[in-house]
């Protein structure tokens, strides 16, 4: 017997239904868990004060500021490098070997597990070049982790600007660095920072990379140099979720600390996502 | 003047070659220091002891350093989270770019994407504060950090990438086959499955692959939720057992050995596995795509 087409057609949209009801329902359920018990957690002093009692109370402090401080550090490293390197991949670079070859490890390292980079970070930076555990440490692993993402989303906002603005620059008799400084860069800019915004999420969010490379357990201060360790906050709702002194009495905090990670990444993502439209109104005008 | 003026141009050239060639120099530095240290155990241990051995205790006296358990543990893991997210990652896909009007498509879009964005530490909360007690009372089982719990966990952090490869994959199937099909009279649902699903399956499978690496190459989650015991997880009921996955044995034990020894080496050496593994993943991902790719360009 066949089934009328008419009938497995409704069966078959009333089982995709199903599926993307999940996918909605799972996305839904996660943040309201954090959301809901997170909020109540988040004062102005769980904000600004260090954690007391062994880190069964008080605030999140040095988390914040490590965190913060990881951003930065890898964002200075890997902004730059990512950046021109795009663009010799884009402006300059001709199709061929050297071109294929950088992309083959452009995708194999967006797939290599962040907890590989976390030990190519203890054997050369932590090991290697001697750095012990420490900011610059783990804030150079994290850069490594995110310049393929930079490189990638940078390539993209690059190859977006019309051949014309070139051609027209060229055609003047303007050299190729000045046509890529002043014309091709500062169109690209709006999709270069998109980019850019995004891979902050991703280092605020990394933990596995952290590990070993200079995250603290516990540490009542913030960094004083780029050689000293650090807390960072996922490894603080880590640590508080499965080591810690009191497990089930800090669920507060942890869930406060997960809302505040949530907030930073989320909030981070949203504002790309806004600029990105912004630009992209203007270029349809 | 002008001479002057190429040569700055030239000197710029190279220097932005040279910074290029920073993702080729990563991976090989990659490669470098990781099998290094790895390839240290290998001067006390063999080889095959390291591949076949059925026992990870490195405390032990003397220490067994077999992957096994730790490489089975990371296989059902992953398969549990491939069964989930691949049908609902496909169909999700195929929901988003066949059947929903534009508006719901575009809030979904987004929506799907908050899910890339949430760390993974996060994820690794929420399943051992919610899903784990939910599974523990479910299936009535003595805990409810198992495989299955960071199966369903590993399924939803992979949604996203294989929903949105998938449905640039399916969206990039021109409308003219559509519209033959819907023409010769095939209903909707007959022209996805008979037409759209065949003409985008190299992209799909590729979303599929990419979304197993991300599985096999999650830490803190599975770290968190699969409750770490580094037995060989049995047929079938090993899925609602304590199983320990390769990146949770780093994760959980680098931290506390001392540096250069042969437990430290054994870590690296774990790590290499998983390197070479998402490695081939990613490369056979890489290849699908392009023969796609070729596929579309060539009609």
């Amino acid at each position: 017997m066949r089934l009328n087409p008419k009938i497995s057609e409704k069966i078959a949209f009333a089982l995709i239904g199903v599926s993307i009801s999940i996918v909605i329902f799972a996305v839904t359920v996660i943040l309201y868990y954090i959301i809901s018990n997170g909020y109540s957690a988040i004062s102005w002093s769980f904000l600004t004060e260090m954690p007391r009692s062994r880190m069964t109370e008080g605030g999140i402090f040095p988390a914040i500021v490590g965190t913060i401080t990881l951003i930065i550090g890898s964002m200075l490293a890997a902004l730059p490098l990512g950046i021109l390197a795009a663009v010799y991949l884009n402006e300059y670079s001709k199709p061929g070997r050297f071109k294929w070859t950088v992309e083959m490890a452009i995708n194999n390292l967006a797939g290599t597990p962040s907890v590989v980079f976390g030990l190519f970070g203890l054997a050369l930076f932590v090991r290697y070049f001697g750095f012990g555990p420490s900011v610059i440490a783990a804030s150079l692993t994290l850069a490594i982790l995110v310049i393929p993402v930079i490189i990638r989303s940078s390539q993209e906002a690059l190859l977006a600007v019309p051949m014309e603005y070139r051609q027209a620059s060229l055609a003047l008799g303007i050299t190729q660095w000045q046509t890529v400084k002043n014309i091709v860069l500062p169109a690209a800019l709006p999709g270069i920072v998109t980019g850019s915004i995004l891979s902050i999420g991703r280092v605020a969010g990394e933990t596995a990379p952290i590990l070993f490379t200079g995250a603290a357990y516990f540490l009542p201060r913030v960094p004083s140099s780029i050689f000293d360790q650090f807390m960072a906050l996922p490894y603080h709702l880590y640590v508080l979720a499965t080591s810690g002194l009191d497990i089930t009495g800090t669920r507060h905090i942890q869930y406060g600390t997960a809302m505040v990670l949530l907030l930073i990444v989320l909030g981070v993502n949203s504002i790309a996502i806004l600029i990105r439209r912004h630009y992209r109104k203007k270029l349809r005008l | 003047m002008v001479f002057k003026r190429q040569h700055k141009e030239r000197l710029l050239e190279s220097t932005l070659f040279i910074v290029s060639s920073i993702t080729i120099i990563i991976l090989f530095l990659i490669c470098l220091f990781l099998f290094r240290d790895a390839l240290i155990l290998f001067r006390t241990e063999s080889l095959i002891d390291f591949i076949s051995g059925s026992f990870w205790y490195p405390t032990s006296e003397p220490p067994l350093y077999g992957l096994l358990p730790l490489l089975l543990g990371s296989l059902v893991v992953t398969f549990g989270a491939i069964c989930i997210s691949v049908p609902l990652g496909i169909t999700s896909a195929i929901y988003i770019s066949e059947i929903a009007n534009p508006k719901i498509a575009d809030f979904l879009k987004p929506f799907v994407e908050i899910l890339a964005g949430i760390p993974s530490v996060v994820y690794g909360f929420f399943g051992l504060v919610v899903l784990a007690p939910y599974i523990q009372n479910l299936l009535d089982l003595p805990t409810g950090q198992v495989a299955l719990t960071g199966s369903i966990m590993l399924a939803i952090m992979a949604l996203p990438t294989i929903i949105s490869i998938s449905e640039d994959a399916i969206s990039s199937i021109p409308s003219s086959m559509r519209e033959g099909s819907l023409a010769m009279g095939a209903t909707r649902w007959q022209t996805i499955y008979k037409v759209v699903l065949p003409a985008a399956l190299s992209g799909i499978s590729a979303a599929v692959m990419l979304g197993m690496g991300r599985a096999i190459g999650e830490t803190m989650t599975v770290m968190m939720v699969t409750g770490n015991a580094a037995v060989i997880p049995g047929m079938p009921e090993g899925i609602v057992e304590s199983v320990r996955t390769m990146t949770a044995t780093i994760a959980l034990e680098m931290g506390e050995v001392p540096m250069g020894s042969e437990h430290y080496h054994a870590l690296f050496a774990v790590g290499s596995v998983l390197f070479i593994m998402t490695f081939l993943i990613n490369l056979i991902a890489d290849l699908i795509k392009n023969k796609y790719r070729f596929k579309l360009e060539g009609s």
